[in-house]
């Protein structure tokens, strides 16, 4: 045999037991050929192509779900950016209506989520990016599968302040306006947003992207805290390369599917993402993987060193592994898609400072986690500009996924059930940024010298 | 000769009958075991493995997981089978 029987168990276990999937089998799609003045024949060109890639995506994803006994979890739709093709249709009630086009299309495709209903805003507004801020309420409270994102900023054009002092109270109107105000959970905010991620919800077909593109998400909390747990006493240089060598093996298992999806699909392999991504399933937690380090409970002094070492680690294994990758390549600290995250901000453990710590190291930013409802608008604005803030300066990607939950004050829970999991709801700083952002503006693009 | 080899794992308690049961549902299908190899791992799990070819199975890759997951649920124990490939990607540079 070509293969030791402890080869052949490791693997298993890592599927049976450890939870490792593939996360998320992205295929990106271009939309700006579809672009026709009569809006009925728009609409109908963008449902057909969807719903033509969509099934098919999901009918070959299946046959090597078989093939290598490996679940592809999440099979998902990311488009060209919304405002982008809206530019010429640019009116409230169309934009509601190729909403509900998108939203047809992805159920009609069987995809839980289609991405891109989103503009790129780093350094101005369109007013079509303007008329999709607006109509964001609507779109993320009225359809089920239609995710938004925008991007506010990058390295190259500083921070556009004046989206972000939009973004407040459009989330408490989402909020508002959706049940369980999980209208929110489908809006991520970023600087730096890759156009190849194929996490969402703030997945989008880049404008440099071809025609079609197929990403892959990999996953394996569950497969690294094994590990881990099986090296209790080791100092960190072993600890770093124990993780190294097993998401290099996890990461390859992703990088084989993704590229035979591509090329049963007859499409371009885009990346693979090395995120590690939590579900709440028992086991699938990336807070998990700290507590296995030593630490008591993540946000405990210590934490962010912890995910430096983890998310280092991560990235050195898995940029080996595979020939292309991109996307986030971040660890995802959700805080209500990752039960340990969650149990943290239960007993107290962690905050909304130490979140937004730990994100300067490694993760993809501040993910999923609610402020009460009543929380003002501007200090939402700045929970925002302040985790962007940490993007363009150290330049990298960050994003925000924030809820302010409808009805609900800090210890009270919302529950979203399914994917999306549970979620406490966090104190925020009582005092107020308002004047300092309705200064509005840019924030000028930073040094990328002078690094210290 | 052309292959396509296809590893099947079979995990749980040890007891009597398991690779007859799954040779034998091997066998229906048109199935050649090429290597097969067994013990009791550290974690106490009885973990058995089998190569396989299936390019001259009589069965889908579907009915092949399916008909396999049957057997397994009778003697109580799990049975994956995954392409060698990936075994090949994850434990071969």
């Amino acid at each position: 045999m070509t293969f030791t029987l402890e080869e052949i168990y490791e693997t298993t276990n890592m599927i049976l037991r450890q939870n490792l999937d593939i996360r998320a089998a992205t295929l990106g799609i271009n939309l700006k050929d579809l672009v026709d003045s009569d809006f009925e024949t728009f609409q109908k060109k963008v449902y057909d192509r969807i719903v033509s890639h969509g099934s098919r995506l999901i009918e070959k994803s299946c046959m090597l779900e078989r093939k290598y006994g490996v679940p592809i979890v999440n099979k998902r739709i990311a488009i060209t950016p919304v405002s982008l093709i809206m530019e010429s249709h640019c009116s409230r009630e169309k934009y509601g209506k190729m909403a509900e086009t998108l939203d047809m299309a992805a159920k009609d495709a069987g995809i839980d989520f289609i991405g891109g209903f989103g503009g790129l805003v780093q350094k101005g507004m369109t007013r079509s990016d303007r008329m999709l801020i607006d109509a964001l309420p609507d779109v993320l409270s009225m359809t089920e599968r239609v995710c938004a994102f925008l991007n506010v900023g990058s390295n190259v054009s500083g921070l556009n302040l004046d989206a972000v002092n939009l973004l407040g109270g459009m989330l408490r109107q989402t909020a508002r306006k959706s049940a369980a105000s999980v209208g929110c959970a489908k809006f991520v905010v970023f600087v730096n947003a890759p156009e190849d991620n194929p996490f969402m919800a703030g997945a989008f077909h880049g404008v440099g992207e071809g025609d079609t593109a197929l990403n892959i998400g990999i996953s394996g909390p569950g497969v690294v805290k094994s590990v881990v747990e099986q090296n209790r006493d080791c100092d960190l240089t072993r600890l770093s390369d124990v993780i190294k060598g097993t998401v290099f093996k996890i990461t390859r298992a992703g990088e084989l599917i993704g590229r035979e999806l591509a090329e049963v699909l007859g499409i371009p392999f885009g990346i693979v993402d090395i995120s590690l991504a939590s579900t709440t399933a028992t086991g699938d937690s990336v807070a998990n993987v700290l507590e296995a380090f030593g630490i008591e409970k993540i946000g405990a002094h210590g934490s962010t060193l912890a995910l430096a070492l983890l998310m280092n680690a991560v990235k050195k294994g898995g940029a080996m592994a595979s020939g292309n990758v991109g996307g986030l390549s971040g660890t995802f600290i959700p805080v209500s898609e990752d039960a340990g995250m969650i149990d943290a901000v239960r007993c107290g453990a962690l905050g909304l400072d130490k979140l937004e710590a730990l994100t300067a190291v490694c993760s993809v930013g501040l993910d999923m986690f609610a402020v009460a409802g009543d929380t003002p608008a501007e200090t939402i604005n700045a929970i925002i500009a302040d985790e962007l803030a940490i993007g363009i300066i150290n330049n990298k990607t960050t994003g925000v996924r924030i809820i302010p939950a409808f009805g609900k004050k800090a210890g009270d829970t919302i529950q979203f059930g399914g994917l999306l999991g549970t979620v406490p709801v966090m104190n925020v700083n009582p005092y107020s940024a308002k004047e300092f952002l309705n200064r509005g503006g840019r924030l000028p693009a930073p040094v990328t010298s002078m690094r210290n | 000769m052309n292959k396509e080899l296809v590893f099947i794992t079979v995990i749980g308690v040890d007891r009597k009958g398991i690779v007859a049961a799954v040779s034998n549902f091997l066998y229906e299908s048109d199935i050649n075991i090429v290597d097969i190899n067994q013990r009791i791992m550290p974690d106490g799990y009885f973990v058995m493995t089998m190569l396989a070819d299936i390019i001259d199975a009589n069965v889908s890759m579907e009915e092949l997981c399916a008909g396999l997951e049957k057997v397994g649920s009778r003697l109580k124990m799990k049975i994956q089978v995954q392409h060698e490939n990936i075994f090949k990607m994850m434990h071969r540079i």
